[in-house]
């Protein structure tokens, strides 16, 4: 027993080191893209102190709107566009209708309002686009949908060429918003806001528009992962549970490091994947769908303040 | 008019803690319990007991149990679904393994195992407050839904991977399986629910009550007032395990007759969750008025198409549903944040009053 | 000469870098007020954290009743008679008047949680019994007209007074009191400093108390003792410390 645990999952990976590289390509990917929601998560958090439990159906609804356009005659590159609008219109009347009236509340209230609002938007995508499951239109959006073998330690492992796709855009997009958040007004008003809403109003700075830029900015984001998840497997409402996942991320990384979402997000998907393949066959299998939380709540009785938060001093 | 209090003095500390001071309330609630035991069974149909009414009794128990933690303790989760989850599958087992002892015991007694679940993932709630809690009562609800599937023990190791409730009697009347009477397995879980709820009424208004209430609104004056943490924290997630978890195994042995654990996935959770908010959170009343309105709404809303004559396909209400109970908790966070227990506290307060604006 | 009931010896906090409380060290006799003063960001409220346990000092030890320790649990401290009162007002803001001050009694009440489930009988009794004490502190505090009432909606003044209601509940040894005037008016603090001389006079209750208005100061303590930048600069009767010249730079400052 104890040498099934210890030992024999490291004979394993020595022995197949093809197998240990594509289990980790393959976490890393997945991590890539958790990393990507719990971003959604942090630019909203920083941002406003509301823990936005919708980015995850925003993904679903982003990938959603793109793929009905579509289907409805729509050329991509024009569905794209819209949906950016779309986006744009959903984040600004969040502002307005949801986070508005709840200025000030607690945070257990901004919680539940965005549960609230999550399964309000799900209602909405199933209404117009309908509850089934759809096909990403890759290949349509001009993405790469091949595979390359590299012929390693005689073995071989496979890259999709959308999985390599999705971690260049994600370093982008990555770096994109880094130089937006440093080098630009409304970044620097970002940073001020994200410090002290009081002394942000102080000087001049709207928060509404804050808010709404940063909701905006998130549903991009979300846009973004939806498109990668959808091409890697498929466009549905299950997306929304997988989603989830990102919020264990958080607890990982802290809820307002963005390079804490993203080493929090390869943590989580290389070690759920490392897990499932080399553990998870004692257990039965399917470990990934509590892997990401049950390492969370083991993080946190050792750091609750997350990998790279402070220590908390609590004051009366 | 009518509702006053004026003359009813209290001349004892006793008769001025009762539950319902007032002698109208106690006359109201006396007809209240009067037509639930008398009433709907005579006047009720099989379809409306079966498909209303023990679901919204069930309902409202799991969300009385959700509301111990979260609106009288303050500690928010996310795991519900999972422990009623626990609460069925030891029920299933306690039944299959002890066929002739009587299914209330075994029902009473599930709750225990949910409550052992409760207080284990409720351990981090002593270094970990608020949102971070919140995540990692997932960790619950992902963990013990994936143990449903994958242990087949708990299941019997049946082909269909669900777990059936077992036909028994009690004093010669079948109260579960498909041959049990729908009045009867109304009166059984409406039994079972009241006698809770008045034993969840006594804990809260004593001293374990009150500690939950302390931790709720200032953890760190608790302490000061000489409260261990860990004996509030954890004795709440026990009792609200407790609760959750015979609403669970009645769901299997009195409402659905069989269950998956896909039945008590996250949805679950969110749903009861939606019941307590829109109820009201920290009130038993409220837990019952969310209940009903959470899981009557959706019934409503299936209705009104056909009563219009509509042609509207079933999905499509289906969709229009979940969309308008986001909206619903949207705007009573922003409107009454305290849920329907407090519009019907503030209507009281106008009837007392009545016929003059203020008293 | 008095007998010793709290003894503070070399006490050091440091947050970090931060040393909020520097090598301090005093006593507070069974019976008397004492009051700590001293400028913002003296230490003074730090010290009142260490006393009841919330803060656990690097240094230091103190000695309570006879019994010396430098680690303790909040909880151990209201149990073992340390009663207290919050600079800004640490009410259980949805809970009334009456269940504040009930709140305690919580160390008096020890029926077991089957009394509870089934509440007629023993628990019952015991939360009759309580409410008789805490009618009599409402009484004592004259507010009995708001006993109903949810703290939360309170004007600020009765807030301290509810709250000095629920720390008496403990019946503490010892009473310590951060700003219990803050923000009063005059006729609130002549009503404040009435039931703090009472506590102390008719339940022979020992006070430690921390205090910006100096009049009150003057008027109430028996003892003072002086901190500044987390040191203690000047210990003694209020007149004595009044007129001590380290005392009065720290106020008034001096061209270092």
């Amino acid at each position: 027993m104890l040498s099934e645990i210890f030992v024999e999952p490291f004979v394993l990976m020595a022995d197949i080191p093809d197998l240990l590289l594509q289990t980790i390509w393959e976490g890393f990917v997945a991590g890539t893209l958790y990393a990507l929601i719990a971003l959604g998560f942090v630019l909203i958090f920083k941002a406003s102190g509301v823990f936005n439990f919708a980015q995850g159906i925003m993904v679903v609804f982003a990938a959603l709107t793109l793929v009905g356009l579509y289907a409805n005659g729509v050329p991509a590159w024009l569905a794209l566009i819209i949906t950016i609008g779309v986006m744009a219109i959903l984040a600004i009347s969040i502002e307005r209708v949801v986070l508005r009236p709840l200025v000030g509340q607690n945070e257990a209230i901004l919680l539940m309002a965005t549960i609230g609002l999550s399964l309000f938007v799900r209602g909405v995508g199933e209404t117009l686009f309908g509850g089934e499951t759809k096909t990403m239109i890759t290949s349509e959006l001009g993405l790469p949908t091949g595979i390359t073998d590299w012929n390693v330690f005689d073995g071989r492992v496979t890259f999709q060429h959308i999985d390599i796709a999705a971690v260049v855009i994600a370093v982008l997009m990555v770096a994109g918003l880094a130089v937006f958040f440093s080098k630009t007004r409304i970044g620097r008003a970002l940073r001020a806001v994200a410090d002290d809403h009081q002394a942000a109003l102080s000087v001049g700075i709207s928060l509404h528009q804050i808010w709404a830029i940063v909701w905006f900015a998130s549903g991009v984001v979300a846009l973004v992962t939806g498109i990668m998840w959808g091409a890697r497997s498929d466009v549905s409402f299950a997306l929304e549970v997988i989603a989830l996942k990102a919020l264990a991320v958080l607890i990982l990384g802290g809820f307002t490091s963005i390079p804490g979402a993203i080493v929090g997000g390869l943590i989580i998907g290389i070690g759920e994947k490392l897990f499932e393949v080399y553990w998870g066959g004692l257990l039965g299998g399917g470990t990934e769908a509590w892997f990401a939380y049950v390492l969370a709540l083991i993080f946190l009785l050792f750091r609750p303040q997350g990998l790279f938060g402070e220590r908390i001093i609590e004051r009366v | 008019m009518f509702y006053r209090e004026a003359g009813q003095f209290k001349t004892s500390y006793k008769s001025d803690q009762a539950i319902f001071p007032i002698l109208q309330d106690r006359i109201g609630l006396g007809l209240i319990v009067a037509i639930a035991l008398i009433g709907i069974p005579f006047i009720a149909t099989d379809g409306f007991l079966n498909s209303i009414m023990i679901p919204f009794l069930i309902l409202a128990l799991a969300a009385i149990g959700l509301n111990i933690l979260t609106g009288y303790c303050g500690q928010l989760s996310l795991g519900t679904g999972a422990f009623m989850g626990v609460g069925a599958y030891s029920c299933y087992k306690l039944a299959t393994i002890f066929p002739d002892v009587t299914i209330l015991v075994h029902i009473l007694l599930s709750g225990f195992f949910a409550a052992a679940a409760g207080v284990i993932f409720g351990l981090p709630s002593l270094r970990i407050k608020g949102l971070y809690l919140a995540i990692t009562t997932l960790a619950a609800q992902f963990f013990l839904e994936w143990m449903f599937v994958r242990w087949g023990w708990l299941f019997n190791y049946n082909e269909s991977g669900a777990i059936q409730n077992v036909p028994q009697k009690l004093f010669g009347v079948q109260i579960t399986g498909a041959a049990a009477d729908p009045v009867t397995r109304y009166l059984v879980v409406l039994s079972i629910v009241v006698f809770l709820t008045w034993i969840a009424s006594n804990i809260i208004r004593g001293r374990i009550g009150r500690s939950w209430m302390m931790i709720r609104d200032m953890d760190i004056a608790a302490e000061l007032m000489g409260i261990k943490p860990l004996n509030a924290k954890l004795s709440a997630f026990a009792v609200s395990s407790y609760f959750c978890g015979v609403a669970g195994a009645l769901m299997v042995f009195f409402w659905l007759g069989s269950a998956e654990a896909d039945v008590f996935n996250i949805n679950l959770s969110f749903q009861v969750l939606f019941m307590v908010i829109i109820g009201g959170m920290g009130s038993l009343i409220g837990s019952f008025m969310g209940a009903a309105f959470i899981f009557v709404l959706p019934v409503v809303i299936r209705t009104i198409p056909r009563v219009l004559g509509l042609d509207i396909g079933g999905a499509t209400v289906e969709h229009v549903s979940t969309m308008a109970i986001g909206a619903l908790i949207v705007l009573f966070l922003i409107v009454e944040p305290h849920g329907l227990a407090r519009l019907w506290q503030i209507g009281k307060e106008k009837l007392r009053n009545w016929p003059f604006p203020y008293g | 000469m008095s007998e010793e009931l709290l003894n503070v010896q070399n006490v050091t906090l440091r947050f970090g870098g931060v040393t909020a409380i520097e090598d301090i060290s005093f006593d507070i006799q069974k019976g008397e007020i004492r009051a700590i003063i001293g400028p913002n960001g003296a230490g003074k409220t730090s010290m009142l954290n260490v006393i009841n346990g919330f803060y656990h000092p690097q240094e230091g030890t103190i000695t309570f009743r006879g019994e010396t320790r430098r680690k303790m649990k909040p909880y151990e401290a209201a149990a073992s008679g340390i009663a207290r009162t919050f600079q800004n007002v640490a009410l259980f803001k949805n809970m009334s008047t009456l269940d504040n001050i009930m709140s305690g009694r919580s160390l008096k009440m020890n029926r077991g949680f089957i009394s509870q489930m089934f509440y007629y009988g023993p628990a019952r009794e015991e939360e009759i019994a309580q409410r008789k004490k805490v009618e009599e502190i409402i009484d004592f505090l004259e507010i009995p007209h708001i006993r109903r009432q949810p703290v939360g909606k309170l004007p600020y003044g009765l807030q301290k007074r509810v709250e000095l209601g629920r720390a008496l509940a403990l019946e503490p040894d010892l009473l310590l009191l951060d700003e219990p005037m803050a923000g009063m008016n005059l006729e609130e603090k002549e009503d404040m400093s009435r039931f703090i001389l009472d506590v102390n006079q008719q339940f022979g209750t020992t006070i430690a108390l921390i205090e910006h208005d100096m009049g009150v100061v003057m008027d109430l303590a028996d003892r003072v003792v002086v901190l500044d930048y987390g040191k203690k600069i000047g210990d003694g009767l209020p007149a004595e410390v009044q007129a001590d010249q380290a005392v009065i730079d720290a106020y008034l400052g001096v061209p270092h």
